[in-house]
């Protein structure tokens, strides 16, 4: 297969790795939202439509960021935003209600309307004018120039959305011709040559597939239920009870599963609970949960002046949240920062949230990836099931089974009784009817196949255990090269993260140093694609790291 | 003594994982108990309350004219040979790569060129790969609701129930036209062009480009005339749903007229176009969305604000149907062996379409059923009552959608004459038209 130029759109839409730039759009009309409590028991009708946020930023959004700028600095989106669109202008400060859950930053009331609205007819005043300004039979157009509800008009005030930060980077790759490139952008697991890697067993069960002749008929709306049951087994474990008490469907990967999660509790928890989510974290995450039309605050999470995580930090801004917020947590692998609460913290973290009632949202997309041992990757939500506490899980097996393009994953949410489990999958199955009817069925068949089979199943947990290791590995070679290049940072951070980056500490202006004096390319906020690195780049690499942060700091 | 003490070791290993394996049994969800208490029921699916119910059923003789997916002769599933070697040759050519958010550029490309022809100006088209034909909708529904001027959509009486569920969805308020006439089994053309007469000006119309579902009634090339003048007065904006396109007459071209009509002749317009049935990909959920625009310039920005919408819905589409579809239609020889192969489904279909009706005149009904030789496509809206549909499932086990719509792709030889026989019992003596 073709060296890492071949996937260059890949990064485009990385599933775990794009901070995407939300700085550049103006705040636009009214968002109509619909405050809701849970419906009563015995309801059958169900509540109308949420609207959802418009995906331009809204002058709420815009209040979430000034209200949660603990630090004072510039958070990472206008870090991306500065550093590859100078030109953009910042959000326009809208004067709204700050912090104030129970007024609405906007009047929604209103009705959603565009601000763009058709042009009035220069030329036509009225109908019978229009109807004799229109067509002569001999052009082909039924039109003429002078209509504005042509293809010419009618779409003329749409404004260009900004473009994909983690484009830009892809796309600057791509064009540039220095022959020791590095792209430690990329969210996809690389080999030791640079290449995308499709697991043997991934390989062996589509061939399977196809002398099976699997044929390809509709899944039903909640998908597969041999792979959706294999999945929860790998979740939860053998001993979880799934069918009484997990209410689970198959999704588009880990965006899917985190779409879902969130309309439904938009819908049957109620748009007034807020959804914190850790500072930093995957960009995609806010936009998602914004447009299912939550509220979306952020908690403390890293500690940029020790490289570590703020554990005191994160358990005030959980305690400060008001009882029944819905806390978002990667179960493993923190991305972008690659730095998890350790197990004695996790109980911690577990014990607080329920004593505030909270509901967590575990995002899982990483199990057996981050640390080679999938039953260890799954502990932190276990542990918060086994504590009563009330889960939401959205899987991805993006990464773990390399299917990153076959989007496959699940969300799960566990429930007290069956009745309660049936409840929820029907309303599940209304959310995902009218999004896309039924989910994709390649990847799931591949998944299944292989967890169903004792010898592929054990072919596979090795295979997966070898991305983990070699991504260990190039962790202990990159501090190693830094400390041989003569850095002497204390770099052990970043031996100390798990999963596929590295949060370096590297500020801005030594990120763009490192992309245009040596043709690294990685966005930013310092994180770096491990999977990017091998052995032919990795001094190159520790080098550039080494010239460009001598002499700095790599703490904020 | 050794064999003893490993056996020890074992054991002591075993309980020391299990105790710290937080294992999460069913006691351990007593707390979650109460926080999903109040989740209502949601309302059930129509179809597939039947579906579950035809495969519950052990009649010997049940027949499923329910399923809207093409059947053989045998009344098996059929994954077309031409499908089966792009997968084998993807075995070796294809990564597992993310797609970009818009997908498959080169799928793209050939999609909107199955559709809008040979000469159609793709450089200004803004088209996105999608999840099949709902997901197009959806795509296109989001887009409208937030960049267009009507919050107005209609959708033709009957159509595809999930249209309204989708559309509603977005935020779009969903009206409908008349469109099939019940008392004469044919178009309602002047109900039609009243109600969309009668429509808030750039109200958006949502048309089936071919094979309507579930009526199977097209307009001719005359009545696309008369709507498109009313179109065009109105300056209502067009929603194309194609899903059938060379699976409706055999011909991909001709199936795709009415849309390259609209589109040469310089309608603004959207298309929702699906490979589910065309190319028997149901499951892989591959299509497109796409907005005509002014110019390369235009298309850009709605190629922007689309991948906008994509983005937290799902981040980029699945690859493995979009590939097949790219795989066959950039191989001139699996080309050609396509366009055979969805002919057959389609000549298979209108063959039983004329089948069924000659068996109803051999078992003795009097009815007209023109209708169902003229209608087009894989269905046939008979024109039965829901209390006769009701009869025929709960007496003769044929498992149908209670709107007197049959998927001709259910019969073959063997439940033919069985079908028409039951057909006929339901309704003779009564009528199968109403008012």
């Amino acid at each position: 297969m073709a060296t890492t130029t071949e996937n260059l759109s890949s990064p485009s839409i990385e599933n775990n790795s794009d901070e995407e730039d939300e700085g550049g759009r103006a705040a636009f009309a009214a968002q109509k939202k619909h405050k809701m409590s849970p419906p009563s028991v015995g309801t059958v009708d169900r509540p109308s439509s949420i609207r959802r946020s418009s995906l331009l930023l809204s002058p709420e959004w815009d209040m979430e960021r000034k209200s949660l700028r603990h630090l004072g600095d510039l958070d990472d989106d206008d870090q991306i935003r500065i550093a590859y669109f100078p030109n953009i202008p910042t959000i326009q400060d809208v004067a709204t209600n700050e912090g104030d859950d129970d007024k609405p930053a906007v009047d929604v009331s209103a009705p959603r309307r565009s601000l763009f609205k058709t042009k009035t007819h220069a030329t036509v005043s009225s109908d019978e004018e229009w109807s004799t300004a229109s067509v002569t039979s001999d052009s082909l157009s039924d039109f003429d120039d002078n209509d504005d509800h042509t293809v010419t008009g009618i779409w003329q005030n749409v404004p260009e959305a900004p473009p994909d930060a983690i484009l830009g980077i892809a796309a600057a790759y791509k064009a540039c011709e220095h022959p020791q490139k590095v792209n430690i952008c990329v969210g996809a697991y690389r080999d030791d040559n640079g290449n995308p890697y499709v697991l043997p067993t991934v390989r062996k069960a589509e061939y399977r597939l196809l002398e099976q002749n699997e044929v390809k008929e509709y899944l039903p709306i909640e998908g597969d239920r041999d792979f959706v049951y294999c999945a929860m087994k790998f979740a939860y474990g053998r001993e979880m009870d799934i069918e009484n008490h997990v209410a689970a469907v198959q999704s588009l990967s880990g965006t899917g599963a985190c779409m879902l999660g969130g309309q439904f509790l938009a819908q049957f928890w109620g748009s007034d609970h807020p959804i914190y989510v850790p500072n930093p974290t995957w960009g995609n995450h806010i936009k998602i949960f914004k447009q299912c039309g939550l509220k979306v605050r952020k908690y403390r999470y890293y500690d940029r002046s020790k490289n570590a995580l703020d554990f005191e930090g994160m358990l005030k801004d959980i305690k400060r949240a008001k009882d029944g917020s819905i806390i978002l947590l990667h179960a493993c692998a923190h991305n972008p920062t690659g730095c998890d609460p350790t197990m004695e913290q996790w109980k911690e973290i577990v014990s607080l949230i329920s004593s505030k009632s909270h509901i967590a949202f575990f995002d899982s997309a990483y199990q057996g990836f981050a640390t080679g041992n999938s039953e260890k990757d799954a502990q932190a939500f276990r542990y918060a099931v086994s504590q009563h506490v009330p889960i939401l899980l959205a899987q991805s097996f993006a990464k773990n089974f390399g299917l990153y393009g076959e989007r496959v994953g699940t969300l799960s949410i566990v429930c007290g009784d069956v009745v309660q489990k049936e409840h929820i999958m029907s309303e599940l199955r209304s959310i995902i009817r009218p999004l896309y009817s039924s989910p994709p069925r390649h990847g799931s068949s591949i998944v299944k196949t292989i967890l169903m089979d004792p010898a592929l199943k054990e072919e596979y947990y090795q295979e997966c255990a070898k991305m983990a290791i070699r991504i260990k590995k190039m962790r202990k070679k990159l501090e190693e090269a830094l400390q041989v290049a003569g850095s002497i940072h204390d770099w052990s951070h970043i031996t100390k993260q798990i999963g596929m980056f590295a949060y370096t500490g590297m500020d801005e202006a030594m990120c763009k140093q490192l992309t245009e004096e040596f043709s690294i390319f990685l966005t930013t906020n310092g994180r770096i694609s491990m999977a990017g690195l091998n052995n032919t780049n990795l001094t190159y690499v520790a080098n550039a790291i080494q010239t460009v942060t001598a002499g700095k700091t790599i703490t904020a | 003594m050794k064999s003893h003490q490993s056996a020890l070791t074992i054991i002591l290993l075993s309980c020391v994982l299990t105790t710290t394996a937080f294992s999460a049994t069913a006691s351990s969800t007593e707390a979650s108990t109460n926080v999903w208490r109040d989740v209502p029921p949601g309302p059930p699916d129509a179809i597939l309350g039947i579906a579950q119910a035809f495969r519950e059923c052990t009649a010997e003789n049940k027949v499923n004219v329910c399923v809207g997916a093409y059947r053989d002769e045998k009344g098996q599933p059929w994954v077309l040979p031409s499908v089966r070697s792009a997968e084998e040759i993807m075995l070796s050519s294809e990564n597992k790569e993310y797609l970009p958010i818009e997908g498959d550029a080169a799928f793209v490309n050939k999609a909107l060129r199955f559709a809008y022809g040979a000469n159609a100006p793709l450089d200004r088209i803004a088209g996105v790969q999608t999840l099949s034909g709902t997901g197009a909708c959806r795509i296109g529904g989001e887009f409208l609701s937030q960049f267009y001027s009507s919050k107005n959509i209609l959708v033709p009486d009957p159509t595809w129930g999930n249209h309204h569920k989708i559309f509603k969805e977005c935020g779009l308020t969903v009206g409908t036209y008349r469109y099939y006439d019940r008392s004469t089994n044919r178009l309602d053309l002047q109900g039609m062009l009243e109600d969309l007469r009668n429509a808030p000006d750039g109200s958006t119309i949502l048309l089936h480009a071919c094979a309507h579902n579930p009526t199977g009634c097209d307009p001719t090339d005359e009545q696309w005339d008369q709507l498109l003048d009313v179109i065009r007065q109105k300056q209502h904006l067009i929603f194309f749903d194609s899903a059938y396109q060379g699976f409706a007459s055999g011909d991909a071209e001709a199936d795709a007229k009415a849309l390259r009509r609209v589109m040469d002749a310089g309608y603004p317009m959207l298309l929702a176009q699906s490979f589910a049935k065309n190319f028997g990909l149901y499951g892989e959920r591959c299509g497109t969305l796409s907005v005509v625009c002014h110019d390369v310039a235009q298309k850009d920005i709605l190629m922007s604000q689309l991948k906008c919408i994509v983005r937290p819905m799902y981040s980029s589409p699945p690859k493995h149907g979009s590939s097949i579809v790219r795989t066959v239609l950039s191989d001139e020889k699996l080309t050609q062996q396509y366009y055979q192969e969805c002919a057959s489904m389609a000549d298979r279909i209108q063959t039983m379409r004329q089948r069924l009706v000659q068996a109803l005149q051999n078992v003795g009904s009097s009815h007209d059923w023109s209708h169902i030789s003229e209608q087009i496509g894989m269905f046939a809206f008979t024109g039965m009552s829901a209390e006769m549909c009701d009869t025929l499932t709960d007496q003769y086990n044929i498992f149908l959608t209670r709107d007197g719509r049959i998927s001709i792709a259910g019969l073959n030889d063997d439940n033919l004459g069985y079908v028409a026989k039951a057909i006929h019992s339901v309704t003779d003596g009564k009528s199968i038209t109403s008012n």
